[in-house]
C-alpha cells in the first residue's frame, strides 16, 4: 500500500503534472494558432538547461533563477513565432506544424552544443529528501512537481479567464478576423501564446531537470510524451490537459512499478510506450480525445 | 467531293498521330486529348531530358568512387521512401511521422527472409526475388491494419497517431531480440542474391570491372525506376485523382462519392509498401543497424525529403532525397576548408553532424515560408523564365 502511493500515485502525479504543464503550453498555442508546436521538447531543455545556468552558474536563489530561465525562454519563443511562425499565418496548419518541426531541429542541435555530453543539475532545493504526507514517506520532489505545475497552470487559466488580455487571447482563438474587428492585436496575441508556453516548457524542464540522474540533452525527448497527453485531453481542452496528464503520468508510475514483475514479458522500459499505447486506445473511440471540441465543417 | 473526304481523313489522322505522340508536330504545348495532357512525358524536351539524365545516372559508378555509388544508391533508396510518404501525405493529405517505424519492419521482414538464421536469430536464407517483396508486403499489411484507426483520426491528430507508432516499433524492435539482435547488437541486413545471382561479388562487364557497390547500385537503380514510375502512374488514375480529392476537401471528396475510408487506406497501404522496401535495402546499403535507427529522426530526415523536395510531386520527392542525401557529405567536404565546421562533435564550434542536422531544420523552415513547393517549385521557376526567354517579366 505504502508503495503504491509512493512510487505508484504521488510519484505519478509528480510526472503526470510536468506532462499536464507541458500539454498546457501546446493547448494554449493551438488554441491561439492552430498549429502543434512540435518544437517544445527543445524549448523544454533550452529552459532546463537556462535554469541550470542561472542556478549553478551564476548562483541566483533557485526560485529566481526559475523565473529568469522563464523569462529568457518566453523571449526565445517570441523570437521563433515572429521568425519562423508568423509568414504562415493562413496557411495550412499541417505546413506551419512542419515549420515548428524544422524549428525543433535547429534548437535541437543549438540544446545539443550548449549542454554537451555531460550530465547536468538543475540545482533544486529538494533533491532525494522525502516528506511524510499522511504517514506515508514521499519524495519532496514529486511533491513540488505537482505544487509548482498546478499553481503555474491555475495562474495561467485565471489569466486567460479573468484579464483583459486574457479575454483577448481567447477572443482571437475563437475567431481570428472579429477579433481583429474588435480591435485585438491578433499578431501580438500571437506572440503571447508563444510567450506562455515557452515559458511554461522552461518551468517544466526544470522540473524534469530535478530527476535524481540529472538532465542532458536527449532529456528533451521526455517533452514529445505531453503529445499523447494532449491527444487524450483533447488538442483544444486546458482542462483536458491536466486530466490527461495526470491519469498517464499515473499509469507510467504504475506501469515502472508493477509490469517488471508482474507483466515481466513485455520487457524493459515499458512505461516508456505507455503513453501512446493510452493514446491510440483513446482515439480508437474518440477521435477527438476526452475533452476535444468536435471539428464541425461547413459545406 | 473524294478529295474533300480524303483531306478531311487526313486532318483527322494528324489529330489521332497528335494525340498518340502528345502533341502536334512543331507545336509541343497543343494537347488535344486528355491523355495528351496527363502524359508523363507531354512535351519532347522532357523526353529528351530524361533519356539523358537515365543515360548519366547509368555511367555514373564507372567514374565515381566505390563510396559516393553508395551514396547515390542511397539517393535512390530514400527517392523511393520519400516517393511513399509523398503519396500519403503529399496526394493524399494524411500526415504521417510514423514512416520511420515501416522502414524498419522492412527491413527487418528482409532480414528474417533473407538473412543468415543461426541459434538466436531467425533467419530464412531465401533469394532477394523473395525477401524484396516481402519486405514490402509485411509493411503494407501491417499499414492495412492501422488505416482504419488512422482514418478515422484527422490532421494533426493523424500527425501524433502516426508518431506514436514510431515510438511503440521501436520498443517492439528493441525487445523482439531473436528477430532484430537486440539494443547495442542489431543484426547483419539480408543477403542480397538475386536469382542466385550473388550481388555482394564483382563482375566483368565488356572489359570493366564493376565493384559490389556499383552493382547494387544498378539494381536499386532498376527497382527505384520501377516504384517511381508506378507511383508516377498511380497519382494520375482514378485512385490518384482520389487522393488529391481527399487532400482538398474531404467533406467535397465524400459528397463525391469518393470512400474516405478506401481512398486512406489505400494511401496507407501503399506508402507503407513503398517505405519496407526502401528499409530492407537501405540496411543492404549501411549494414549492420539496432533497433534504435528507426526513430523519429529519421521520420523527421522523410519529411524533409519531402518538404524540401516538393510536396505531391514525384521528381520532387527525388530531388529532395538527392538534397537530404548529398547534403551532409557536401557538409562535411567542406569542413576541411570551412573553419569553424570540425570533424570531432566536441570541439570547434559546431561539429558536422550538428551543423547538417541544424542546415535541414533551418530548410524546412526557408522553404516552407518561401517556396512551399520546395525544390521542384525552384525548377518549375527557372523552367519558366527560360521558356519564355529572353520576355520574361
Amino acid at each position: 500500500m505504502t508503495e503504491l502511493i509512493s512510487s505508484g500515485l504521488v510519484r505519478g502525479m509528480g510526472i503526470g503534472s510536468t506532462y499536464a504543464l507541458l500539454a498546457v503550453g501546446f493547448v494554449i498555442i493551438y488554441r491561439a494558432t492552430g498549429v502543434i508546436n512540435f518544437a517544445q521538447p527543445a524549448l523544454m531543455i533550452l529552459g532546463a538547461y537556462a535554469t541550470s545556468v542561472f542556478a549553478t552558474g551564476v548562483g541566483m536563489p533557485f526560485p529566481v533563477a526559475v523565473l529568469a530561465a522563464m523569462a529568457v525562454l518566453a523571449a526565445v519563443g517570441m523570437a521563433t513565432e515572429r521568425v519562423a511562425l508568423r509568414p504562415m499565418v493562413g496557411r495550412q496548419p499541417f505546413a506551419a506544424a512542419m515549420v515548428t518541426v524544422g524549428v525543433l531541429t535547429v534548437l535541437f542541435v543549438v540544446a545539443h552544443r550548449l549542454i554537451g555530453t555531460q550530465v547536468r543539475t538543475v540545482g533544486d532545493p529538494w533533491g532525494l529528501e522525502r516528506a511524510s504526507l499522511f504517514g506515508v514517506s514521499v519524495a519532496q520532489v514529486d511533491l513540488a512537481k505537482i505544487v509548482v505545475s498546478l499553481v503555474a497552470i491555475g495562474a495561467v487559466g485565471l489569466f486567460l479567464a479573468r484579464s483583459r488580455l486574457g479575454l483577448a487571447m481567447r477572443a482571437t482563438s475563437m475567431d481570428q478576423e472579429v477579433a481583429l474587428a474588435q480591435g485585438v492585436n491578433v499578431g501580438r496575441m500571437f506572440s503571447l501564446a508563444w510567450g506562455i508556453s515557452a515559458a511554461l516548457a522552461a518551468l517544466a524542464g526544470m522540473l524534469v531537470g530535478t530527476s535524481a540522474g540529472g538532465f542532458e540533452a536527449i532529456t528533451a525527448l521526455v517533452a514529445l510524451k505531453a503529445l499523447p497527453v494532449i491527444i487524450v485531453g483533447g488538442l483544444d481542452s486546458i482542462k483536458g490537459a491536466v486530466y490527461a496528464g495526470l491519469l498517464i503520468g499515473i499509469a507510467e508510475a504504475l506501469t515502472r512499478t508493477y509490469q517488471p514483475r508482474y507483466a515481466e514479458w513485455l520487457g524493459a522500459n515499458v512505461d516508456v510506450v505507455v503513453p501512446y499505447v493510452i493514446m491510440i486506445v483513446v482515439l480508437a473511440f474518440r477521435p477527438y480525445g476526452l475533452f476535444g471540441t468536435r471539428e464541425v465543417e461547413r459545406v | 467531293m473524294t478529295a474533300g473526304t480524303v483531306t478531311r481523313g487526313r486532318s483527322t489522322g494528324t489529330v489521332i498521330r497528335g494525340r498518340s505522340t502528345g502533341a502536334v508536330r512543331g507545336r509541343p504545348l497543343l494537347r488535344t486529348s486528355y491523355a495528351a495532357e496527363q502524359a508523363i512525358w507531354n512535351t519532347p524536351a522532357k523526353r529528351a531530358w530524361t533519356l539523358a539524365l537515365v543515360v548519366a545516372v547509368l555511367a555514373l559508378p564507372f567514374f565515381l568512387s566505390r563510396d559516393l555509388t553508395s551514396l547515390m544508391t542511397t539517393v535512390f533508396i530514400m527517392a523511393i521512401a520519400g516517393i511513399g510518404l509523398n503519396l500519403v501525405t503529399g496526394y493524399a493529405g494524411q500526415v504521417s511521422l510514423g514512416h520511420a517505424f515501416f522502414m524498419g519492419l522492412g527491413a527487418y521482414t528482409a532480414a528474417v527472409f533473407g538473412g543468415a538464421g543461426d541459434d538466436e536469430l531467425v533467419g530464412l536464407g531465401l533469394d532477394m526475388a523473395v525477401w524484396l517483396p516481402m519486405a514490402g508486403v509485411v509493411p503494407a499489411l501491417v499499414g492495412l491494419v492501422v488505416a482504419p484507426l488512422a482514418a478515422r483520426v484527422r490532421g494533426l491528430y493523424l500527425a501524433i497517431l502516426t508518431l506514436g507508432l514510431v515510438f511503440i516499433g521501436e520498443h517492439v524492435f528493441k525487445e523482439a531480440r531473436s528477430i532484430t539482435g537486440g539494443v547495442g547488437v542489431g543484426r547483419a541486413p539480408a543477403e542480397p542474391v538475386l536469382f542466385g545471382l550473388d550481388l555482394r561479388a564483382r563482375y566483368h562487364v565488356f572489359g570493366y570491372i564493376l565493384s559490389r557497390e556499383a552493382v547494387f547500385y544498378f539494381v536499386c537503380f532498376a527497382i527505384f525506376v520501377v516504384m517511381a514510375m508506378a507511383a508516377r502512374n498511380l497519382v494520375r488514375s482514378k485512385p490518384g485523382r482520389a487522393f488529391a480529392a481527399v487532400r482538398d476537401r474531404d467533406v467535397a471528396a465524400a459528397l463525391m462519392g469518393v470512400s474516405l475510408r478506401r481512398t486512406k487506406t489505400l494511401a496507407f497501404t501503399i506508402s507503407s509498401f513503398y517505405a519496407g522496401v526502401a528499409g530492407a535495402l537501405l540496411v543492404v546499403v549501411i549494414g549492420r543497424v539496432t533497433p534504435t535507427s528507426w526513430d523519429l529522426f529519421l521520420s523527421i530526415d522523410l519529411l524533409a525529403v519531402i518538404l524540401i523536395g516538393g510536396i505531391a510531386t514525384i521528381s520532387g520527392s527525388i530531388l529532395g532525397a538527392a538534397f537530404v542525401v548529398l547534403t551532409p557529405r557536401l557538409v562535411s567536404e567542406l569542413a576541411d576548408v570551412v573553419p569553424f565546421i570540425s570533424t570531432s562533435p566536441s570541439s570547434g564550434f559546431l561539429s558536422v553532424f550538428q551543423l547538417q542536422t541544424m542546415l535541414f531544420g533551418a530548410l524546412i523552415v526557408l522553404f516552407l515560408v518561401l517556396e512551399p513547393r520546395g525544390l521542384y517549385g525552384l525548377w518549375v521557376r527557372v523552367r519558366n523564365y527560360w521558356k519564355a526567354w529572353p520576355f520574361s517579366y
